[in-house]
């Protein structure tokens, strides 16, 4: 039977080696860089469009990255700019794809929302709301298919949960024992919508139960719980027993977009999840005490403050891509 | 070190706000994340954030100010806790820009070799299976999904024997869940495996519509050439016989109206097998658009070799004179025993089978039109924004001076299916509707 662990933090691990935590704490605070640099370039016209940054999020990718292999396959949604990084791709080439220059990753024909790495295995980069769920199915059939013991993170949020195509690929890999993992990035909102006026039923973790997936709810704050429930979930797909959900409770501290006036949450629940929960906070009290000392964190901060620097300057000076690039890529081969 | 912070875009058309309000003051630190001000635009009141960090060096637009263009520079920090932040650059010109905007490349055109070997007589039904068991047999990362198509051998039994000889690794029954086996379809592609979808009928299609565009078409073009989708969609299109309006839909259009997918529909046995060992082939995603009426009828075709025909060429089944008749699928059948019914009459007609939809190879139809001056599109499907209405805006554009009568449509009628026989009928096009309208563009009639 499925089990639904309840409570917010997920398991009992406290810390971890120094030299891991650091490992967190530096993939962390890209993310938290770059969308904030991103946010900034959007403001300043040179982003355009849609943009949805993962600000608070990042312990969810961050911690699941460090349970797989580069052979492993992501997928996910339009709140991509985190699980991009998190697969180790280049800071540059997804910055200038935010900006619609040649150099991005989809050469500037994607944008925000539609990018992919096929070097990385980062599969999308999706922009219509549980589309990437079967999608996702699809990459564990493949793995299954091939003889690969390889499995497939499929991200939704929890507006995803409620659309229909994410229970009829519940139910096939279910059904096939697919290697699949499907992380619910439950950050409480679906645009402005709350999970409570959304979502009926108990948690979300459990929505595979009639399916008998298992279903875990795992702290999404802590980089060390995800990592932990994680692992567990990869091991089962591994051992051929098929696929698990894990709802990962995190918190966005911006909007859903960039034109998000939120006012459907209170401000106070914002500054608390920000100044009580934040993830990459966390582990920085964790490497203090630790004994890293300020200055080598502050060492880090800089390193980082430089990639991010060097990425939106590659991002404003890379080209838009060339007016003979319109017809390309519509078709393989022609 | 000083930065100007400007004032932001908030959503993708602001272009001026209201600095509402001030939230932190001259010589207050600043850390990024802080809210800084609050703005108003049109739509709503928004909090700003810092990005770098420092000391409120100057308020350059004090609080209440209306029409703040963005990108002006509403306040400076002071302090080294920041990076450069980066300079507002114009978006460098494009390099080499084309003097003339780029133009839709024309379809290559591809060949078609000639058969002079032995025939044997199939039905479409034999024809798509063999093409489907070759092409398994040649490519182990083939496999076909569907309901049914297993160990029921298939709805309309076009994939028997399959289970049998592929196994249940590579012939794979689904639930019934359009949306996301496509989907699961679509996902497996991107891993390079090449799924054959079979669709119980392309009906049921509909449920999995936003999977073949958005995901299965679109990805190659958002990814930026990385992530081809090398499946098949096929299955039964169009009307079969009194299944009424929910089952009786001509899918044409709807497909051929979008880049990124390729569609086909053949008429005969050997176009149905060569046609369908070219999708499997090909590395984009095709629709395969077939009828249930043809499936039990026979044809004469290649016996031997490995027969395939190429997407993008139409035929000319027919040579003729004084009309030119193009159509698809089923219709091909009509249009040839109108062509029968016109030589009674001493009207010679020519009829095209269009066979690829998408690309159209509109090379073969404008030659056709430019020798006959007269032109008539078949088809099952509504006549509104229809593969009628393209082919004859192709004809407004390259072939106008030659057309002696305005073009004409028949196709099925504008309505949802009626179940009724006799409104079936009435609906549908037929040889003798077919006839009519050649005879009309002859001013025969």
């Amino acid at each position: 039977m499925p089990k639904t662990k309840k409570g917010e933090r997920g398991g009992e691990v406290k810390s971890a080696p120094a030299g891991e935590l650091l490992k967190y704490y530096r993939d962390m605070l890209l993310i938290r860089r770059f969308e904030e640099r991103a946010g900034q370039l959007y403001g300043m016209g040179l982003i355009g469009g849609f943009c949805h940054l993962y600000i608070g999020q990042e312990a969810v990718v961050v911690g699941m990255q460090a349970t797989i292999t580069p052979d492993d396959a992501v997928i996910t949604s339009y709140r991509d700019h985190g699980h991009m990084l998190a697969c180790g791709m280049d800071p540059r080439g997804v910055m200038a794809e935010l900006t619609g220059r040649i150099g991005g990753y989809s050469k500037g024909k994607g944008g925000s929302m539609h990018m992919f790495s096929r070097q990385k295995n980062f599969f999308g980069g999706h922009g219509i709301v549980g589309a990437q769920v079967p999608i996702g199915t699809g990459l564990a059939f493949a793995h299954r298919y091939n003889g690969h013991r390889r499995v497939s993170l499929t991200y939704l949020g929890d507006g995803a949960v409620n659309q229909g195509q994410v229970y009829e690929s519940f139910n096939m890999a279910a059904l096939w024992k697919l290697p699949a993992i499907y992380i619910i990035e439950n950050n409480r909102y679906g645009m402005g919508t709350s999970v409570e006026r959304a979502a009926a039923g108990p948690a979300l973790a459990e929505r595979g139960s009639s399916y008998g997936i298992p279903g875990e709810q795992v702290d999404g704050m802590d980089v060390l719980a995800v990592k932990e429930a994680g692992g567990r979930a990869v091991a089962h797909a591994k051992a051929g027993n098929g696929p698990t959900i894990l709802e990962v409770m995190t918190y966005r501290f911006r909007g859903h977009s960039m034109s998000d006036p939120a006012k459907y949450r209170p401000k106070e629940e914002v500054d608390k999840m920000r100044t009580e929960r934040d993830p990459i906070n966390q582990v920085r009290d964790l490497l203090v005490a630790q004994g890293t000392t300020e200055d080598d964190l502050k060492k880090i901060d800089r390193e980082i403050r430089d990639i991010v620097a060097d990425a939106a300057d590659f991002a404003q000076t890379s080209p838009e891509p060339p007016e003979s690039t319109l017809y390309t890529d519509i078709l393989v081969g022609a | 070190m000083t930065i100007d912070i400007l004032m932001p875009a908030l959503s993708p058309t602001m272009t001026e706000g209201k600095i509402a309000r001030w939230l932190k003051s001259v010589g207050d630190d600043v850390k990024s994340g802080d809210v800084l001000a609050e703005i108003e635009t049109d739509k709503a009141t928004m909090e700003v954030e810092a990005v770098d960090e420092g000391r409120l060096d100057k308020i350059l637009v004090p609080e209440g100010t209306e029409g703040v263009k963005v990108n002006t520079p509403i306040a400076r920090l002071a302090g080294d806790g920041a990076a450069a932040r980066p300079e507002a650059k114009a978006p460098p010109k494009p390099v080499a820009a084309p003097s003339a905007p780029p133009r839709a490349p024309a379809a290559a055109r591809p060949v078609e070799k000639e058969y002079a070997g032995p025939t044997v007589t199939m039905t479409v039904r034999e024809a798509l299976r063999d093409a489907m068991a070759e092409e398994m047999r040649r490519d182990p990362q083939v496999f076909l999904m569907g309901e049914e198509v297993a160990q029921y051998q298939g709805a309309y039994k076009i994939s028997q024997g399959l289970l049998q000889e592929f196994g249940e690794r590579r012939v794979i029954d689904t639930p019934i869940t359009e949306q996301g086996f496509t989907g699961l379809a679509v996902g497996a592609a991107f891993l390079g495996l090449k799924p054959i979808v079979e669709f119980m009928t392309f009906n049921f299609s509909m449920q999995a519509i936003d999977q073949i565009i958005n995901s299965a078409a679109k990805t190659l073009y958002m990814s930026g050439g990385q992530m081809g989708c090398p499946v098949v969609f096929r299955g039964p299109n169009g009307a079969a016989a009194r299944v009424a309006a929910q089952h009786s839909h001509c899918f044409a259009s709807w497909y051929a109206h979008c880049p990124g997918l390729k569609v086909v529909s053949p008429y005969s046995a050997g176009d149905a097998k060569g046609l369908l060992k070219a999708a499997i082939r090909d590395p984009n995603p095709v629709i395969f658009l077939e009828n249930e009426v043809l499936y039990g009828q026979s044809f004469e075709m290649p016996a031997e070799g490995d027969h395939i025909v190429p997407i993008g060429k139409a035929q000319i089944v027919r040579t003729g004179e004084h009309v030119t008749i193009t159509a698809f699928s089923l219709m091909v059948k009509y249009a040839l025993e109108a062509a029968e019914m016109l030589a009674a009459e001493g009207i010679s007609a020519e009829v095209i089978d269009l066979r690829t939809l998408r690309p159209l190879d509109t090379e073969t139809i404008v030659a056709s039109v430019k020798k006959t001056n007269r032109f008539v599109s078949v088809e099952e499907g509504w006549p509104y924004a229809g593969i009628g209405s393209e082919l004859i805006s192709v004809m407004m554009e390259q072939a106008f001076d030659h057309l002696d009568a305005p073009p004409v449509r028949v196709t099925g009628l504008d309505v949802p299916m009626p179940y009724a026989a006799n409104l079936e009928r009435l609906t549908l096009p037929s040889a003798a509707k077919i006839a009519d309208a050649a005879k009309s563009v002859c001013y025969r009639a």
